[in-house]
């Protein structure tokens, strides 16, 4: 039984004007049986953070290609992408990079 | 499996200094620490005006800023490297220029202005002048705005090596010190004026054709205020993305003829400003994670694509294709952008495009002036645009003329688009 986690959420690049303008959200997870990992953390934000739109933010199980996501300042993928567990205290970035010039 | 892929990850270090864990994927394959990636990314700046060699010491080079991550880092880039006091310190003199285009989205004065509050202070930060621009002011452009002034003599390649020389034996005392910025009140824009440019962008039936024409107004706009401020170059923070995009895009438009200018590193059609793109190098990832991790101040605002469906134009069409073939295959923008280098070297432009929107690589073959009713040269260029679209002034334009002589095949395309389909024009259908 994994306990609850809080984690930092941060929208830029224009990410987020789909989500009322907010860019920087912390929000708890409920504690569930199997760890969080980021495939569940998207979910999570399309059914209780996303204001408008998803298919701008999501595609499939994925965010939508050209949308940069770090996690803890790294990469996402040298983390392992949507496999990656998430911890307490993460901090988790996504910054749009389309048409910003 | 996934901790099998947490130990990869974790055990993965920075292909450069090979000690500290990697934190961004550049390249397929290429992962890189954050002080590499900084460094990196710094020298790649200078490295990329150095080997070209086109920004002498002391040139007034204006940067055109939309607010948007990739021109907000240029600008902290220009800080940057003319701040240090290392031996490869950028040596030219920047102002800064930045367009309104809210009366383009339909925000409000207030929007407008709160906007352009908020950059207005990151540009006082950087203590370079800056200017202003709303984009109704390229209702006030002469004609001549598209005309190819002469360029200053040919300076051969062994001048900038003495020029550089020089400046650093007078310690740069001989050139033009960085201006004061001026205190530079917020333009009033006159309500008629906002309209008349809606009129003219809603007179556009396709978003394609509206973001064409709205390229088109707004490099018109900063080339004038180069001119007009005495400024010799202009930089675009065009990143590697982007431009993979227009090159693409230029071909469904019909604008492969000027795509070596269009997209290269260097447009000298204008004559006396040159264009330089200096971010052509970076991906739009690379640039994201760097404002990230150095906190680059930069405005999210607003375009006329924004939020829009992929069909929505050719230009959304071709950045959505683009974004998601690159996310499969890593080497998608840096193969377009290397098709773009074999282009420049296609003498596409001894194709001699003449056309009354569009700069031509020959001086301007026609002047707009004889073929519309308005004699004076000194008119408006886009007011009669304007009255064009919304007036059908076409109808007195004499039978002899072919408005397809004054447009090249692209902004031929964008001209049809505004005008509406229920008035039947001899001329007009011929395009």
């Amino acid at each position: 039984m994994a306990a609850s986690i809080a984690i930092h959420l941060e929208f830029g690049g224009g990410a987020e004007l789909l989500f009322n303008g907010v860019k920087k959200h912390h929000v708890t997870l409920p504690s569930q049986s199997e760890p969080w990992d980021m495939k569940q953390l998207l979910v999570w934000i399309q059914r209780n953070l996303l204001k408008e739109r998803p298919e701008l933010f999501v595609q499939g199980d994925s965010v939508r290609p050209g949308i940069l996501v770090l996690i803890n300042d790294a990469d996402w993928e040298l983390m392992g992408e949507l496999d990656y567990q998430l911890q307490d205290q993460d901090n988790v970035v996504f910054i749009s990079t389309l048409h910003g010039g | 499996m996934a901790a099998l892929l947490l130990f990869v990850s974790v055990s993965k270090k920075c292909v450069k200094c090979k000690e500290a864990p990697a934190a961004l994927v550049i390249r397929a394959g290429d992962a890189y620490c954050r002080l590499c990636f900084k460094d990196f990314f710094i020298h790649k700046f200078k490295a990329v005006l150095g080997k070209n060699r086109i920004i002498f010491p002391g040139e007034k080079v204006l940067l055109a800023v939309s607010g948007g991550p990739s021109s907000c880092s240029m600008l902290r880039q220009v800080q940057e490297g003319l701040s240090q006091k290392a031996n490869k310190k950028l040596r030219f003199v920047p102002g800064v220029a930045f367009i309104d285009e809210g009366a383009a989205i339909g925000q409000s004065v207030e929007e407008r202005q709160r906007t352009v509050a908020e950059l207005q202070a990151v540009f006082q930060a950087t203590g370079f002048p800056f200017y202003i621009l709303p984009l109704e002011q390229v209702l006030d452009l002469p004609a001549s705005v598209v005309a190819t002034n002469p360029s200053p003599s040919e300076q051969p390649a062994s001048a900038y090596k003495a020029a550089v020389h020089h400046f650093v034996e007078t310690d740069g005392s001989n050139f033009p010190r960085p201006q004061e910025p001026k205190k530079t009140l917020l333009p009033r824009v006159q309500e008629s004026h906002t309209l008349m440019l809606q009129q003219l962008l809603g007179s556009v039936k396709t978003l394609t054709a509206r973001e064409e024409l709205l390229n088109t107004l707004r490099q018109h706009l900063l080339v004038h205020t180069a001119r007009t401020e005495g400024y010799s170059k202009l930089m675009l923070g065009d990143s590697c993305t982007r431009l993979a995009v227009k090159l693409l895009t230029s071909i469904s438009l019909g604008r492969g003829a000027q795509l070596a200018q269009d997209t290269g590193f260097s447009d000298s059609r204008y004559g006396d400003i040159i264009l330089v793109r200096p971010m052509r190098d970076y991906s739009a990832k690379e640039v994201a994670y760097y404002n990230h991790l150095f906190t680059v101040p930069y405005v999210v605002i607003p375009s006329v694509d924004t939020k829009t469906v992929d069909k929505a134009s050719i230009q959304r069409l071709t950045e959505s294709f683009v974004t998601k073939l690159q996310t499969d295959f890593p080497s998608t923008v840096s193969t377009i952008y290397r098709l773009q280098l074999h282009t420049c070297f296609m003498h596409i432009s001894a194709l001699n495009i003449s056309c009354v929107l569009q700069v031509s690589s020959d001086s301007l073959a026609v002047k707009p002036s004889t073929f519309f009713e308005a004699s004076t040269a000194d008119s408006s260029l886009w007011v009669l645009i304007a009255e064009l679209s919304v007036l059908h002034l076409y109808y007195r334009l004499p039978e002899t003329t072919r408005l397809k002589s004054l447009l090249c095949y692209s902004c031929a395309l964008t001209v049809r688009d505004m005008v509406s389909d229920d008035v039947f024009d001899p001329f007009m259908h011929e395009l």
